[in-house]
């Protein structure tokens, strides 16, 4: 089931969600994210809130995409899918097939889900938070973690699946777009890859064992928990959790990420109505220093569609485009800075023009104070709305507690972003967008 | 960065499907867990405007939406997709507030803002914290009653409408083909048309017509406004009679049914595509939840039902097409109770490799069938109505949903306070019932079927013929 997404149309793309993550709110901003070890060695992380009966947990390993081997792109992904397709019935685990995983999950309101991102891949429990409902949901997931077994006819399975889907999608311009866009950005380092029909095709249980022996240490990981449970209830759960999981080994040594040398653009050739652009570079690491300049340099440049500068040069002066953004991602190593819109094909020429020119201008001159004002308020005003669920919450620890980012990173958020002035936030902008080194790729665009 | 999700079926559970069908578990646990209901109160203003406000204080923010009961349903042929359309100009400057005025507003003092069309209504919402509240009603007040839709705002803005219908329809055939499903499944009812509208009708629409559309829907009369979150009711009231209070009430236009007549026999319909894998989608007619939705009601055995097929991850389709017999590699049932207009139970599947469409419905239209003949298990049954509970519990963690489950309800033309009841007749249902509308909705006399067939594409080859220019 699902909504009712052909009925919905909104006034503007929501995009915001997305840049908004490593943003969070006032709610917090009280000493509420408790920290400590498990015996095992991993960092846990709390926050307790027991107005709605329910608990959500987060474990993220250090076992994102970027350990990709080049000719296996999708074993990082598929490793964490493949968890919850069976357990082996050892180390004080359940043995358990597919269905009795999902059944089991089902008859207690449990909903398991994966997300693997270049830098990691994070493992969700939502569950009811009454004591039997929990612990049985809690007992399962542990199995998954700490025994999965790894059956090669799910995997087989799962392959032909993932083949099919990226089959179905190759021929979209967008997915064309980003792919394109991060080989271009990140060359030869594994931020520039993408999943392909031919990696998914070589995966094999011993590689995904291999690569969960690896990947899947307490060590490395980090366990969030947001919800209903008291600090005693928390810490039985971080140890049970993170109990029982793979020694793990030393990490591939990564490449640095490259800043680019040249302007390039490239041009895909694509029969869809619409001209897919993308413009961007290498940027910046989580932690950098300069992130709050950015951030707010970004948000009057194009933080939103209908209150940025590109949005107003794009779409509202000449309706070029639904949407057009401009975004930071800060990672592990640095990510990128991206802008991106979609035209009909023949304007594309314009709406390039119009949207350099607008880039141009604002790293020569950075935003006017009246802007910078506007910014700022808007991102300090809007502050509680970050993290006003628990589903915001979890995500946003689960953040500082990955990369490291320090507790009162909550506490001094507003602050940091109230002492940036116009002349830094031209300066850092001006410091990492340089239009002489920046990718532009055009998927549909007439030839 | 760009997450590499694994796809775990087509479509997943969410919003309307589960936050209306949503709810209950055995009454007695539901009642030691948790009341999920919070403080909610309802008023109407002398002209007609209907608020809802209810009380979540866990967090010092506030949601305001206001819906307007006018959507695509309300359209007239040549002139689909207005409604949308009017969506975007709202944004486009009143008397007062002039172009992007409103937005800029909103981002200085934290806000999001966002507006939505759908078949039944149109809504917008701004999240914001809540000693603002008063600034984002004004503002919303304002544009019920004063917009300045000009000639040259418009024809900008319906720009901005086409590259939208470009990027959400036009270049996505599974789009299409659901545009394409309905147009044939409806031949009378405006539920034949798509909410963004005809693309030729986009081209062809002038301000007059935006205006018109503004004119006889934008009025307190036809609209409900919902606020939520760490409020007071009796402030949000004497607010609401601050800025909306002087709206004159003006009278409605009468809508008619516009009723679809009866089908009799298969339609089916094949859209060609740039797409490298075929898909088939069964669209059964059905029927929402009508006047009354206490009563005992096919909607409540057909909400179930669609779970049963597809609510968990090893429900029926799942389990049986794609792991079983290896049929598909991604399936998905739908299915919405709570809506004005007719309402189609669709099954969507992706065929795996060496497998046709023609073998997947086949497949699909035997799962009915086994429902029909055997109906459902009393376990399966037991594990519908656990999911529809848990997500009742988790959809208290979203404002948002909340609020869009009491407004849409209401769109709808029940009461929010018949959510409860709703709940309680899910749960109450039968698998003899299950069992019932399964045999009686899904027949050839329902049923549309449409198939996306791949065209040669070219991208692949082509992706690697890139040209650069240094």
């Amino acid at each position: 089931m699902r909504i009712r997404t052909q009925f919905l149309y909104l006034a503007f793309a929501t995009f915001l969600a997305a840049i908004m993550l490593g943003r969070p709110s006032a709610v917090l901003a009280e000493p509420l994210i408790q920290q400590w070890r498990t015996t095992s060695g991993a960092k846990v992380l709390l926050v307790e809130d027991h107005a709605i009966p329910m608990l959500d947990i987060q474990v993220n390993f250090d076992a994102g995409s970027r350990y990709d081997p080049p000719s296996r792109s999708g074993l990082a992904a598929m490793t964490a899918r493949i968890l919850r397709t069976g357990t082996r019935a050892t180390q004080g685990c359940l043995g358990l097939t597919e269905a009795q995983i999902e059944n089991h999950f089902a008859d207690l309101g449990g909903v398991v889900s994966d997300t693997v991102d270049e830098d990691s891949a994070a493992l969700r429990l939502r569950t009811l938070s009454i004591a039997p409902k929990r612990d049985a949901a809690l007992a399962t997931f542990a199995a998954l973690l700490q025994c999965p077994s790894f059956p090669e006819k799910k995997l087989a399975r799962e392959k032909q699946r993932i083949i099919t889907v990226l089959k179905e999608r190759s021929s979209r311009p967008q997915v064309q777009a980003e792919k394109t866009f991060s080989a271009a950005v990140f060359g030869a380092h594994p931020y520039g890859a993408s999943p392909d029909p031919k990696g998914i095709s070589t995966l094999t249980p011993a590689a995904l064992s291999a690569f969960y022996r690896t990947h899947y240490d307490a060590q490395h990981a980090v366990l969030s928990i947001v919800g209903d449970c008291d600090r005693l209830q928390a810490e039985r759960i971080a140890e049970q959790l993170m109990r029982a999981l793979p020694p793990g080994a030393p990490r591939a040594v990564l490449p640095p990420v490259v800043p680019l040398a040249s302007p390039r653009e490239i041009k895909v050739p694509n029969s869809a109505l619409q001209a897919h652009i993308l413009l961007g570079a290498p940027a910046i690491a989580r932690g950098d220093p300069d992130y709050f300049a950015l951030l707010v340099a970004n948000q009057v440049l194009g933080g939103g569609t209908l209150i940025s500068r590109l949005g107003h040069e794009v779409r509202e002066q000449r309706g070029l485009s639904y949407g057009v953004y401009s975004t930071f991602v800060p990672a592990a190593q640095p990510g990128r800075f991206q802008i991106s819109l979609q035209t009909q094909k023949d304007q594309v020429p314009e709406a390039l023009a119009v949207v350099r020119a607008t880039l141009a201008k604002f790293i020569a001159q950075g935003p006017t104070q009246a802007e910078l004002e506007a910014a700022k308020n808007y991102l300090v005003n809007s502050f509680p709305l970050q993290l006003d669920s628990n589903g915001k919450r979890l995500g946003i620890v689960a953040t500082i507690g990955f990369y490291g980012l320090p507790l009162d990173y909550l506490n001094t958020w507003t602050a940091r972003v109230n002492a940036v002035t116009r002349e830094e936030a031209q300066a850092v902008f001006a410091k990492h967008v340089n239009l002489d080194k920046m990718v532009t790729v055009l998927v549909g665009a007439p030839e | 960065m760009r997450a590499y999700g694994l796809p775990s079926g087509i479509g997943i559970a969410t919003l309307v499907c589960v936050a209306s069908v949503s709810a209950a578990d055995l009454k007695a646990e539901a009642a030691a867990e948790v009341r999920y209901t919070l403080p909610t109160t309802e008023f109407a203003l002398a002209n007609g405007l209907r608020v809802i406000v209810r009380e979540d204080h866990r967090a010092p923010t506030v949601m305001q939406m206001l819906f307007y009961k006018a959507g695509s349903l309300d359209e007239l042929s040549g002139t689909t997709g207005v409604a949308h359309v009017l969506e975007h100009m709202m944004f486009r400057g009143t008397q007062q507030v002039g172009p992007g005025e409103f937005s800029r507003r909103v981002a200085a003092l934290g806000g999001s803002e966002n507006a939505f069309t759908m078949q039944d209504c149109t809504a917008y919402f701004t999240r914001i914290e809540k000693s603002h509240l008063p600034d984002i009603m004004e503002l919303e007040a304002d544009r019920m009653h004063n917009l300045a839709l000009t000639r040259e705002t418009f024809d900008r803005e319906i720009r901005v409408v086409m590259e939208e219908r470009r990027l959400s329809v036009e270049d996505k055939p599974e789009a299409l083909l659901a545009e394409a499903l309905r147009a044939t499944a409806y031949s009378a009812s405006p539920a034949r048309w798509p909410v963004i509208g005809w693309q030729d009708d986009l081209h062809h629409m002038t301000w007059l017509d935006a205006r018109a559309w503004y004119e006889r829907w934008y009025a307190p009369n036809n609209a409900l406004l919902v606020v939520a979150g760490d409020v007071d009711p009796a402030s949000v009231r004497a607010q609401a009679e601050r800025w909306f209070g002087a709206i004159p009430a003006r009278p409605l236009p009468l809508r008619k049914p516009q009723n679809e007549p009866p089908q009799h026999g298969l339609k089916r319909i094949v859209l060609k595509a740039s797409v490298s894998v075929p898909r088939v989608t069964l669209a059964f007619k059905t029927v929402p939840l009508e006047e009354n939705p206490t009563a005992k009601h096919d909607a409540y055995a057909l909400s179930v039902l669609a779970a049963v097929l597809d609510g968990y991850p090893n429900a029926r389709l799942e389990k049986h097409l794609v792991r079983e017999q290896r049929l598909a590699d991604g399936v998905d049932a739908s299915y919405s109770m709570v809506a004005r207009g007719p309402q189609l139970f669709t099954l969507s599947a992706l065929p795996a490799q060496g497998k046709s469409v023609k073998e997947l419905e086949a497949a699909l239209r035997s799962e009915l069938k086994k429902i029909a003949q055997n109906g459902v298990g009393a376990e399966e049954l037991q594990r519908v109505k656990t999911q529809l509970y848990a997500a009742r519990v988790y959809e208290r963690d979203s404002v948002f949903s909340q609020v869009m489950e009491m407004g849409l309800t209401e769109m709808a033309g029940h009461s929010w306070r018949t959510i409860e009841h709703m709940d309680e007749a899910l749960n109450a249902v039968t698998a003899q019932e299950v069992q019932a509308v399964a045999a009686r909705y899904f027949t050839d006399d329902q049923l549309t079927v449409a198939t996306l067939v791949p065209q040669p594409v070219r991208s692949v080859t082509h992706l690697k013929n890139l040209t650069q220019k240094n």
